[in-house]
C-alpha cells in the first residue's frame, strides 16, 4: 500500500512562462526554457499545488489525483 | 515583403483622439524584421508590429524590463516613471506577484461575478433614472470598477476623488515637470501607508490585510516600501484600464450595429465578444514599457544586440493578418483567440480575471439598454498611456 500521488502536467502550447508555478513551488515545477514543466512525477496530495494550478494565469497547469481524476485548477 | 527598412519614424503613431491604428503599423508589418523608432524622450528602440515577434520579445526571459531603470528608456514624458512590479524581472518579480496572484485567480474572481453584477445593473439604473444625456464614463464605467478594486483592495470607494487625481497624473504621457510627478507620487504613497497603518491595527477581509499578514509572517517575502507600492500599483492598474475600455467597448459596438444586435439576442456571446473587443480596439497610443536584451537576441530577421531596447505594438500584433485572418474585422466567431491586450509572458496583466469579469458584467447590463445611442462626440484623453473616452455622452 502506498500513499495516495498526484501527478502534475504543464501544457507548454497554453504555458507563457510567468514562472508563477516555479516561484511558488520550485519543487514541483521548473522553469529553465521558455515554458515550465513538472520538476517530480509524482508527489504527495498538497492543496497548494491546486493553489498554484488556479494561479496559473495561462491556465496552462493540470493536477490529477491517483485515480487520475483532474482535481485542479478547482473550477 | 519590401526590403528591411532602415530609416527611424518618429513614434508613437497613433492619434490620441479616436480608437484608430495608424496605417504605419501595417506597412511596418509588410516590412522584412523591425523598424526603428525614436519617441520624444530616451534612447531609439526597435518596435516589433508583427504578433510572432512582439509574442517572442514579451515572453521571453532574455529581455529584461529591470535593465530599463538604469537605461535612457524610450518615453513620451520627461522624466522616467517610478519602477514598481512593472519594472522588475524574476525572481524579484515572481516573489511579489505569487503574493497577490492568489487574489486574482479565475476561481476567486468569479467569487465576485454576483456582486459585479449588482453594481453594474445599479448603475445603469441609476443613470437611467436620472434621465438622458448622461456621461456614461462618469456614471457607470469609471464607478465599477473603482468599487470593485476598492472593496477587494481595502480601499474606501469615497476616496475616489483622490486617488483618481493622483492616479491620472502617474500614468499621464503629458509635460507635468518631474516635481509634479513626483508630489503625485509621493501624496498616493502616503495615502496608501495610511491606509496600510489602519488596517495593520484592525485587519479587514481584504487584500491588504492579507499583505500585512504575510509581511508579518516573513519580513524577506516583503518590504514595507514594496507592499506600499504594491498597493498602489493594484489600485491603479486595477481601475483605470477597465474604466477605459468599458466606454471603448460601447463606441465599438456603436459603431458595428450587428454585432450589437447579435449582442443582444444572444448574451452567451459576451465572453467571445469581450475577447474580440480586447483583441480588436488598440488601447494604448504607443507601445511602452520596452524590453531591454540582456544579451544579443535573435528576433525574427534582426539581432538585437544586448543592451538595446524594444518595444512590443500590441495594437499592431493583434490586428496582424497571420495570426488573425481579416483582423480588421469585428466577429465573435473567431478560432484564433490568443490576443496580446493583457501581454504575454512574466508581466501579463496579473488581474486579467477580474477585468474579464468586470467588463462582461458591464457589456451584460449596457446591451439590455434599447436605443443606446451617443448623444454627441465622446471627449478623448488626451496624454495618457491607454486611449479612451474622458466623457462620452449617451441617450437612449
Amino acid at each position: 500500500m502506498t500513499a495516495p500521488t498526484w501527478t502534475v502536467h504543464v501544457d507548454s502550447g497554453l504555458c507563457m512562462g510567468s514562472g508563477i508555478c516555479a516561484g511558488a513551488k520550485p519543487g514541483v515545477f521548473r522553469l529553465d526554457g521558455p515554458a515550465a514543466e513538472a520538476a517530480v512525477d509524482q508527489l504527495a496530495p498538497d492543496e497548494a499545488v491546486l493553489d498554484v494550478a488556479d494561479m496559473c494565469p495561462a491556465g496552462a497547469i493540470t493536477v490529477h489525483d491517483a485515480e487520475g481524476t483532474e482535481i485542479g485548477p478547482r473550477p | 515583403m519590401t526590403a528591411a527598412d532602415e530609416r527611424t519614424r518618429q513614434y508613437p503613431f497613433n492619434k490620441q483622439e479616436g480608437l484608430d491604428l495608424d496605417p504605419a503599423y501595417r506597412a511596418a508589418r509588410e516590412t522584412p524584421g523591425m523598424i526603428r523608432v525614436q519617441m520624444p524622450f530616451g534612447e531609439p528602440a526597435w518596435l516589433a508590429t508583427r504578433y510572432e515577434d512582439a509574442r517572442f520579445v514579451l515572453g521571453d526571459r532574455r529581455f529584461s524590463r529591470a535593465l530599463a531603470t538604469t537605461s535612457d528608456e524610450p518615453r513620451t514624458q520627461s522624466y522616467q516613471r517610478a519602477g514598481g512590479i512593472l519594472a522588475m524581472d524574476p525572481p524579484d518579480h515572481t516573489r511579489l506577484r505569487v503574493l497577490i496572484a492568489s487574489a486574482f485567480t479565475v476561481r476567486r474572481v468569479e467569487k465576485l461575478r454576483p456582486r459585479v453584477r449588482e453594481l453594474a445593473e445599479g448603475l445603469l439604473r441609476d443613470m437611467v433614472a436620472a434621465g438622458a444625456p448622461a456621461d456614461l464614463v462618469d456614471a457607470f464605467a469609471l464607478p465599477l470598477p473603482v468599487q470593485v478594486i476598492c472593496e477587494l483592495l481595502g480601499v474606501p470607494a469615497e476616496d475616489r476623488h483622490l486617488f483618481r487625481a493622483w492616479s491620472d497624473a502617474l500614468l499621464s504621457t503629458s509635460s507635468l515637470t518631474l516635481e509634479e510627478y513626483q508630489r503625485n507620487d509621493s501624496e498616493l504613497r502616503a495615502y496608501i501607508a495610511g491606509l496600510v497603518a489602519l488596517r495593520r491595527a484592525e485587519p479587514a477581509d481584504d487584500l491588504m490585510s492579507a499583505l500585512i499578514a504575510a509581511r508579518a509572517e516573513d519580513e524577506d517575502r516583503l518590504s514595507e516600501t514594496e507592499l506600499v507600492e504594491l498597493c498602489v500599483a493594484v489600485l491603479v492598474a486595477g481601475h483605470e484600464t477597465t474604466a477605459t475600455q468599458i466606454p471603448n467597448f460601447a463606441h465599438v459596438l456603436l459603431a458595428n450595429p450587428d454585432r450589437l444586435a447579435q449582442l443582444r439576442a444572444d448574451p452567451g456571446l459576451i465572453p467571445a465578444a469581450v475577447e474580440e473587443l480586447l483583441r480588436f480596439i488598440p488601447l494604448g497610443a504607443g507601445s511602452a514599457f520596452a524590453r531591454y536584451a540582456t544579451e544579443d537576441v535573435q528576433v525574427g530577421e534582426v539581432l538585437v544586440r544586448a543592451g538595446e531596447p524594444v518595444l512590443a505594438a500590441i495594437g499592431s500584433a493583434n490586428h496582424d493578418d497571420a495570426r488573425f485572418p481579416a483582423a480588421d474585422t469585428l466577429r465573435f466567431d473567431r478560432e484564433e483567440t490568443s490576443h496580446l491586450g493583457f501581454g504575454h509572458g512574466v508581466h501579463h496583466c496579473l488581474g486579467a480575471p477580474l477585468a474579464r469579469l468586470e467588463l462582461q458584467e458591464a457589456l451584460r447590463a449596457l446591451v439590455t439598454l434599447d436605443g443606446l445611442r451617443e448623444a454627441s462626440e465622446p471627449v478623448w484623453k488626451t496624454q495618457m498611456l491607454v486611449r479612451g473616452p474622458r466623457s462620452m455622452p449617451v441617450a437612449w
